[in-house]
């Protein structure tokens, strides 16, 4: 049973379409992101669940409740805010206990609970300073508090990370999973960095121009994408166009087995699908070495033309021709 | 630094250095001697004393019309806010496409002359005004009513009418400067709309009422037209007594005495609002 259930939305603004019959559903204690580029209509897709935009069509449902047109204030979902949204004349605790505030919880009830989200971001030791005095990592677990000591059913995070910088941005992703883990609300997460969508996901929907191009597990995602959008905007690939008769894929100089229907088609393989090996399915000049630590990225030519990129072990420089190999089912036929 | 840009500064601050000499440290400065010199048989003698302040201090009648002047500038400050803060929000938050137009509307009669808007109060509370006529016309009432005008009701309601929009600008422009994020960040933790309002929009927009406040206090506490064309006798300020002082009492100690009093008063209220404004702003 699904906790969220997006069913055919769409929104236009103006003269915009910004999304198109947009349908998913979310599992109770799920992390779902919402990749995509900007301009994708991951935000308003966001806005739409947390009540701040109304959809021109379709409905939202939670449970047994329909979303979409409850305001705001009356729905069981929070949201951590791209740049945080905390409010700058409050104290930090005071920013968390807004919501119990304003949800009249028992007066009793509310320091224990703000006290006890603070202590789960690590935070209680600044309860009483003001949001301008923190850091952007503080704020961003402030934030994180005030959504989460509401309890919501989902929660929904609009590019919490992007204003952070590199390295607290890995550490804050493990502190999110894992702070997602122990609480059991399920996330909506919306970015446009592909990686933290693979790092942090159980299921990945990845948006474009307003429709989602698929919607799966990062690893199916990145083994098996559908499209040649998400072949390429997740990972880095290789895009072969392919010409499949009787039985056989062929490229170029390339050749391998494919049980594919016949006819012209796009397929995709992944750089580190690509191996040096001895002796090769094909041979091809290597044009460029790029050093990156534990891999290099080999860019080769196997014909007039043919440029692949290869991900290899780094093992010393490269040059001249080399012998390649691929395992026929890593190239992966595209729509 | 070089000879060029050496001069170039001396051109670019002397004029403004000049002006401000001329045109505020000179006046003030004579103000300044003035209220300690006096007045012996219609010439004014260069005789150093607090003797005017004396005066001032011992005559109940100026602190009874300081107290008026506080009294009515604090009433139009009262008016002036509860007009201008529900107009300013329901153009930042609620006005929409209309926005531009509305403000605009508001600013306009910041470009008629004082002197045009306070006669056209002469003209519509006056015994044969408007309003007069329009009360006589419905039988509501028989003879003209005659507080309307040449009263302090007269003086708040043109002060009112004239520094409103004073009131305005510096609430609408805090208004506009709320993150609207912070807005929908309070929807989200499940407040309401006057919830919003308390805890998140007025908070934020202080140190813009207290200024659009100041604004109102400061320039109707001097204002001397309008009790000069609609206050009456009832209405007179302290302006007013300054002003015929300096013009047919011929005392320009006394009248120096209390404009440096007043001057003195307004300072110490910015200072302290100002001190207020820090307070309470949170950027």
């Amino acid at each position: 049973m699904a906790l969220l259930s997006i069913r055919g939305v769409a929104k236009q603004f103006g003269q915009v379409q910004v999304l198109r019959d947009v349908s998913i559903e979310i599992a109770p204690g799920e992390f779902l992101t919402v990749l995509g580029e900007s301009g994708s209509g991951k935000t308003t897709l966001l806005r739409l669940l947390a009540g701040f935009e109304r959809p021109d069509r379709g409905e939202i449902w939670m449970d047994d409740q329909r979303l979409d047109p409850l305001p705001p204030n009356q729905r069981g979902v929070n949201t951590v805010f791209q740049h945080y949204a905390l409010f700058p004349h409050l104290s930090v605790f005071e920013n968390v206990a807004y919501g119990l505030r304003a949800r009249k919880t028992p007066g009793e009830e509310i320091a224990p609970r703000a006290a006890k989200a603070l202590a789960q971001v690590k935070m209680s030791e600044f309860a009483r300073r003001r949001p301008t005095e923190l850091s952007g990592g503080q704020q961003q677990r402030v934030a994180l508090a005030r959504a989460l000591v509401n309890r919501p059913k989902l929660l929904l995070l609009d590019e919490p990370l992007s204003a952070l910088d590199a390295r607290l941005r890995r550490e804050m992703q493990v502190e999110l999973k894992s702070l997602q883990r122990e609480v059991g609300i399920a996330f909506l997460f919306v970015t446009h960095d592909q990686e933290e969508a693979m790092a942090l996901s159980d299921r990945i929907a990845l948006l474009r121009a307003g429709q989602l191009e698929q919607v799966d597990t990062p690893r199916a995602i990145y083994n098996r994408p559908r499209t040649a959008y998400a072949a390429s905007f997740i990972g880095l690939t290789n895009l072969l166009r392919v010409r499949v008769a009787d039985g056989l894929a062929c490229c170029g100089p390339l050749e391998w087995p494919c049980d594919s229907p016949p006819g012209d088609a796009v397929f995709s393989l992944r750089p580190e699908c690509i191996r040096l090996t001895v002796p090769g399915a094909f041979s091809a000049m290597v044009l460029r070495q790029t050093f990156g630590g534990a891999t290099d990225l080999l860019e080769i030519e196997c014909a007039a033309g043919l440029t692949l990129t290869v991900r290899t072990p780094s093992r010393g420089e490269l040059t001249g021709q080399q012998s390649f190999d691929f395992q026929p089912e890593d190239a992966v036929r595209l729509q | 630094m070089n000879v060029y840009s050496r001069v170039y500064k001396l051109v670019v601050t002397i004029p403004p250095l000049a002006w401000v000499a001329i045109f505020l440290v000179a006046p003030y400065a004579f103000l300044f001697c003035f209220s300690f010199w006096s007045v012996q048989s219609q010439t004014i003698v260069h005789h150093w004393s607090l003797h005017n302040y004396l005066r001032l201090a011992g005559n109940p009648v100026y602190a009874q019309v300081l107290l008026r002047s506080m009294r009515i500038a604090g009433m139009v400050t009262i008016l002036a806010l509860a007009l201008s803060f529900p107009l300013a929000y329901y153009l930042s938050f609620r006005a929409g496409a209309r926005k531009e137009l509305l403000f605009q509307l508001v600013i306009i009669p910041l470009w008629v002359s004082y002197l045009v808007r306070a006669y056209a109060w002469k003209t519509i509370l006056g015994s044969d005004g408007v309003l007069n006529t329009l009360l006589q016309y419905t039988g509501l009432v028989t003879h003209p009513v005659a507080f309307l005008l040449y009263s302090p009701f007269a003086v708040v309601l043109t002060l009112t009418h004239i520094y409103t929009p004073f009131a305005f600008l510096p609430i609408y422009a805090s208004l506009e400067h709320i993150p609207r994020s912070l807005v929908e960040a309070s929807q989200d933790l499940g407040a309401s709309g006057f919830r919003i309002l308390r805890t998140v929009i007025l908070p934020l927009a202080l140190p813009g009422i207290l200024a659009g406040a100041t604004f109102a206090f400061v320039l109707s506490l001097g204002d001397f037209l309008a009790p000069l064309l609609l206050g009456g006798p009832g209405g007179v300020m302290i302006s007013n007594v300054v002003v015929s002082l300096f013009g047919a009492a011929y005392d320009w100690p006394l009248g120096a005495a209390i404009s440096l009093s007043m001057l003195a008063l307004v300072v110490l209220l910015l200072m302290a609002t100002e001190r207020l404004e820090k307070k309470w702003s949170f950027r």
